[in-house]
């Protein structure tokens, strides 16, 4: 086994000096039936057949490379720069342990600090963590956060968040004493303020926005965090991390705590993970923040040295009392997304979120103009619009499909009675002569 | 000087106007004013990100990673951590497009291949472990011990035994056992181990009524030990109406020597990134499937993957499924690595992982126990524990034998843990580590051995030879310094106060 | 290790200064020095109740975070507010300028059940911690 390196013969001497004939006489005490059991597993294959055996099945997998994909809800096809691999392909940054040992693990920890720092920047807020396994946890700890601050029971949670993320809240606070209540959202597609209102009082911890929303709509949250505020909750923002160039912040929407995917930050679609939860908050809940932080100080010469802080907090010491159990953050993850945010720049996140709205914004104009397609044209997006269709979506895709599009994401999954509407997402990565197509192959419908 | 002393932030090497990226310039709208979005959605702060070209970032970076230790660079005793070898193969598979290029809301008959990914790793985790069925969505160990825990509830709560409290941990036990357990508000209850670090089955059987809910273990246990009375735990436990939840954290000592099913756990979640070799990337992303027995199935998370004839289907039949606890299906990426890593090594290569990560660690123990003194003096499994107490009068700690450890070009062993041993240095070798890397270590240990006796001020100030020193961590906590913007706040401070913030 | 004797103490380590139905507390020399650098403090809101022996804040260090007890019951009347800025007080002067907070006691008859110098003395050396 190529990688082990114990041969037969350093195992006999090894076992001498351990002062036994064979190495199950190390393992006494193993009851006797349950030890050694049959394991009903293949042989192994060499590395060759590894190789063809994985490409073949890889060929039976279409892609974002070999279809055209309009896909969305979540995970998001950006252009990732080709040297964001080659930083995270660094055996020293994908080999390295979590850093325990400051000293040991300068490069992680100072390449988590920076990242840190373009998150909070883009969230326009005072501090974020190391990150989250992905954006709907992320807005799980958010929730529990809001929950131990106030010391209420209640979230208020707009049900234009990403289904998957509502789910796992509800996952998440099912046999405690937490409830999740939802308020609605009208035809275009953005929360029903009247909804809100009538759900907001004193018994909520935390109110639950995400914009753009589940259907592409930039949520007009003007008054919305004076209001919560007002009744002593904390108003919670779930983004999109790469709009935000261009987008309103949640910092200067009066958001107490920010969360988000972190995937369209450089890492590529990966059929859903790993991804990069992102988590960010204002200054006065700093101590309350879940996760790993790395903090700046000193070392015993004066030098800069970076390092795990508030700690306390964290599992690992204070045991029954934690903030949260996270034991890990997506340390890779977050390499790519720090690497890919210095590549973009403060000029290339404005430049990326210019160009996916301008894509967008194309795209729904030539939709709105066939028949048998439906788009509302007034209200704001980033990259992403519903299109309803006077056919059922699933004949739409089928059709589609058949000519190498993916045409967008069937809301009839997700919503009852929306099997003729269908979300589609375009990024910067489409050009004018790829849309042109899809429109005309929509048409063809 | 190989490695760079230019501690600057990327943020502090911007200059405005450069640029590093290649972004198309070309805009489908002739009016680029349609692309403007109204006022009120628009960002108006400033945002403060670095301005820096391509081959600043990458001599950036690049200069980092040298700043760090890794398995590809060193050795890594860590205890419980499991640091082995991580296969370049696993790596060339997750990045084929094929496979890295797919997106989740793609219907099923697009994504056939990673299906049968993830159907074949279940089959071959069931085969391991001796469970009946898995869920892969959990991102990490503490996310499996945290759908463990839900499973658990959901199980109580649908026999309609709503009494079960509390969840009985050992005093050896990982950290992330108790706070899980609070979180879903299971009252968590502590039971002292024995002179060996095992369960002290008198504790035990005091503790377990029909208030428990379940009892956490890892076996072997964090000393290394094998809880020798495991199937009389288990017949106690179960006697009772509870659960037992195997914490995998030191599988790689049990492959093809005993089953975590067989054994008579009910839930299990294993770490592929300690277990099955994908890589830690300095703190994730990692995997933490976990095993149910048959009863527990119709609790997972959703959706499972099943075979229909020659297709791969997501099914999402279950009503009482705790729900998902994720996003899309999970860390798919980590998943196909492991996955590659098991078709490596097929069915003797994986019980070779636990032969040679027993008889490395039982042979460090042999060369190591007059050293230090050992924990426990018996054959160990995959890894030990050694005690520090007696460098206490010197001043020295098992933190500083750790630390000096780096000078000698090891990484640190996992120290301080587990509690139940004064001063404790926990050491894994793993099945990875030739002889020679063994013995190497051993003749460190015995440098610093001597250095504790006549010059400890050697050990208590380690490491020397590092990118830096012993950083002050109660500053960092007092004063916590999270972001650019607050060094440039600190820095404005100095200069309006004239002396640095304690 | 210093040991007032003119104030009262708890098992857990918490001192108590008596001024009529004021009492002020804090944590002893011995946790301080046990806990080691402290470099953060939970203090209770002013006018939260606190019920004897059950947790009214949290000390923090680099390593670790500890329940502080209250005493006796009561109303939180005052907290030190210095904490936030140098919580290191409580290593410096324990059980002067490092108190953690002042309590209206509701129940003077908590204040006889507390532990002299000499009991808390005796604790210690039966291994309270």
């Amino acid at each position: 086994m190529h990688y082990q390196p114990v041969t037969p013969e350093d195992k006999e001497s090894m076992l001498q000096e351990c002062g036994v004939a064979k190495l199950d006489d190390l393992l006494r005490g193993i009851p006797a039936k349950l030890f050694r059991p049959k394991l009903e597993m293949p042989e192994a294959l060499s590395e060759l057949e590894i190789q063809a055996f994985l490409r073949e099945l890889g060929a039976r997998n279409k892609t974002a490379q070999n279809m055209l994909s309009f896909l969305g809800g979540g995970s998001y096809d950006h252009f990732i720069p080709s040297a964001v691999s080659s930083i995270t392909g660094r055996h020293e940054f994908y080999t390295a342990y979590t850093p325990y040992q400051p000293e040991a693990s300068q490069g992680t920890l100072q390449a988590i600090f920076e990242f840190q720092s373009m998150i909070a920047e883009l969230m326009g807020l005072d501090v974020s963590n190391a990150s989250h396994y992905d954006g709907s946890t992320s807005l799980a700890e958010a929730a529990l956060l809001a929950l131990r601050q106030t010391g209420r029971r209640k979230i208020l949670l707009s049900a234009a968040v990403h289904p998957h993320y509502r789910e796992v809240l509800k996952t998440y606070l099912k046999g405690t004493l937490y409830t999740v209540e939802e308020f609605g959202f009208d035809g275009s597609g953005g929360y029903s303020r009247e909804k809100f209102f009538d759900g907001l009082n004193e018994d909520i911890a935390g109110v639950i926005f995400q914009t753009p929303n589940f259907f592409g709509v930039l949520e007009d949250l003007e008054g919305i965090a004076d209001a919560v505020h007002a009744v002593g909750a904390l108003l919670i923002l779930n983004v999109y991390p790469l709009s935000l160039g261009v987008v309103r912040s949640p910092g200067e929407w009066g958001a107490d705590v920010a969360v988000g995917e972190g995937q369209s930050l450089g890492i590529p679609l990966q059929f859903g993970g790993p991804y990069l939860g992102l988590f960010a908050t204002t200054r006065a809940l700093v101590r309350r923040v879940p996760g790993r932080l790395a903090g700046l100080t000193e070392d015993n010469k004066g030098r800069r040295a970076f390092c795990l802080t508030l700690q306390a907090r964290e599992q690992h010491i204070r045991r029954e009392k934690a903030a949260s159990n996270i034991c890990t953050n997506q340390a890779l993850c977050a390499l790519a997304a720090c690497v890919s945010m210095a590549l973009l720049g403060k000029s290339g996140m404005k430049q990326v979120g210019e160009l996916n709205r301008d894509r967008a914004v194309y795209l729904r104009e030539k939709i709105s103009e066939l028949p048998g397609f439906k788009v509302d044209l007034n209200v704001p997006i980033f990259n992403e619009f519903v299109v309803g269709s006077a056919k059922p979506f699933t004949q739409i895709q089928s059709a589609m499909m058949a000519k190498g599009f993916f045409p967008g994401i069937g809301l009839g999954d997700f919503y009852e009675g929306r099997g003729h509407d269908f979300l589609v997402c375009v990024t910067e990565t489409k050009t004018k002569e790829q849309l042109d197509r899809f429109v005309e192959a929509l048409k063809q419908c | 000087m190989l490695i760079s002393p230019d501690d600057r932030l990327i943020f502090e090497k911007s200059r405005p106007g450069r640029k590093g990226s290649g972004l198309p310039e070309t805009r489908c709208l002739k009016d680029s004013a349609a692309a403007k979005l109204p006022e009120k959605f628009r960002r108006k702060q400033d945002l403060v990100f670095p301005e820096v070209s391509e081959p600043e970032v990458i001599r950036h970076y690049v200069n980092l990673s040298r700043k760090n230790f890794s398995i590809d660079t060193h050795f890594y005793p860590l205890g419980s951590c499991t640091m082995k070898y991580n296969p370049k193969l696993n790596e060339w598979a997750a990045a084929l497009e094929s496979f890295s290029a797919v997106h989740p809301m793609q219907p099923e008959e697009t994504t056939q291949g990673f299906l049968e990914v993830f159907y074949n790793l279940e089959e071959a985790l069931k085969a391991m472990t001796g469970m009946d069925r898995f869920t892969l969505q959990p991102a990490a160990g503490a996310h499996g011990e945290l759908t463990g825990m839900m499973l658990v509830h959901a199980y109580h709560e649908s026999r309609g035994d709503t009494k079960r409290r509390k969840v009985i941990v050992p005093d050896s036990s990982h950290g992330t056992n108790p706070a899980t357990a609070a979180l879903l508000g299971y009252e968590v209850v502590t039971i002292r181990s024995n002179a060996q670090g095992r369960v002290d089955m008198a504790e035990l059987r005091k503790n377990l009524d029909a208030e428990t809910a379940c009892l956490m273990l890892t076996n072997p246990n964090t000393l290394g030990l094998f809880e020798v009375d495991i199937q009389e735990i288990t017949r106690l436990v179960h006697e009772v109406g509870a659960l037992l939840y195997y914490d995998g954290a030191n599988l790689n000592a049990l492959l093809g020597v005993v089953r975590p099913g067989d054994m008579g756990f009910d839930i299990v979640h294993l770490n592929l990134h300690k277990t099955f070799s994908t890589p830690h990337g300095g703190g994730g992303p990692g995997a933490g499937p976990v095993g149910v027995k048959a009863y527990l199935v119709p609790f997972l998370p959703q959706p499972l993957v099943e075979k229909q004839g020659a297709q791969y289907r997501f099914v999402t039949e279950n009503k009482a499924s705790i729900g998902r606890i994720k996003s899309f299906f999970g860390n798919s990426g980590i998943l196909l690595r492991a996955y590659t890593y098991i078709l490596t090594l097929g069915r003797a290569g994986i019980i070779k992982i636990s032969d040679d990560a027993i008889l490395n660690a039982n042979y460090l123990k042999e060369k190591l126990k007059h050293v230090f003194p050992v924990a426990v003096d018996e054959p160990c499994m995959h890894e030990f524990v050694l005690t520090l107490k007696k460098a206490k009068d010197k001043g020295i700690h098992a933190g500083d034998v750790g630390k000096r450890l780096l000078d000698y070009g090891f990484h640190a062993p996992t120290v301080h843990f587990p509690l139940v041993v004064e001063d404790a240095l926990m050491i894994e070798p793993t099945e990875s580590e030739s002889r020679e890397t063994l013995d190497r270590f051993v003749e460190a240990m015995k440098q610093i051995a001597r250095e504790v006796e006549e010059t400890p001020d050697l050990v208590r100030g380690a490491p020397w030879t590092l990118p830096i020193g012993r950083p002050d961590e109660v500053r960092a906590a007092r004063n916590p310094v999270l972001t650019y913007r607050d060094v440039v706040r600190e820095k404005e401070k100095v200069c309006r106060e004239g002396a640095p913030i304690a | 290790m210093s040991l007032p004797q003119e104030l009262k103490y708890t098992k857990t380590h918490e001192w108590a200064r008596r001024a009529g139905n004021r009492v002020t507390v804090g944590i002893t020399d011995y946790a301080q020095k046990e806990i080691s650098d402290v470099v953060f403090v939970e203090l209770p809101k002013s006018n939260a109740p606190v019920t004897a022996g059950k947790p009214a804040a949290v000390v923090e260090s680099v390593k670790a975070a500890f329940d502080i007890y209250a005493p006796v019951s009561g109303q939180v009347t005052a907290v030190n507010a210095e904490l936030e800025k140098d919580p290191g007080l409580i290593n410096q002067d324990a059980y002067g300028r490092g108190f953690l907070f002042e309590i209206e006691m509701s129940q003077p008859s908590d204040w006889d059940a507390l532990l002299s110098a000499e009991g808390y003395e005796q604790a210690l050396k039966q291994g309270a911690h």
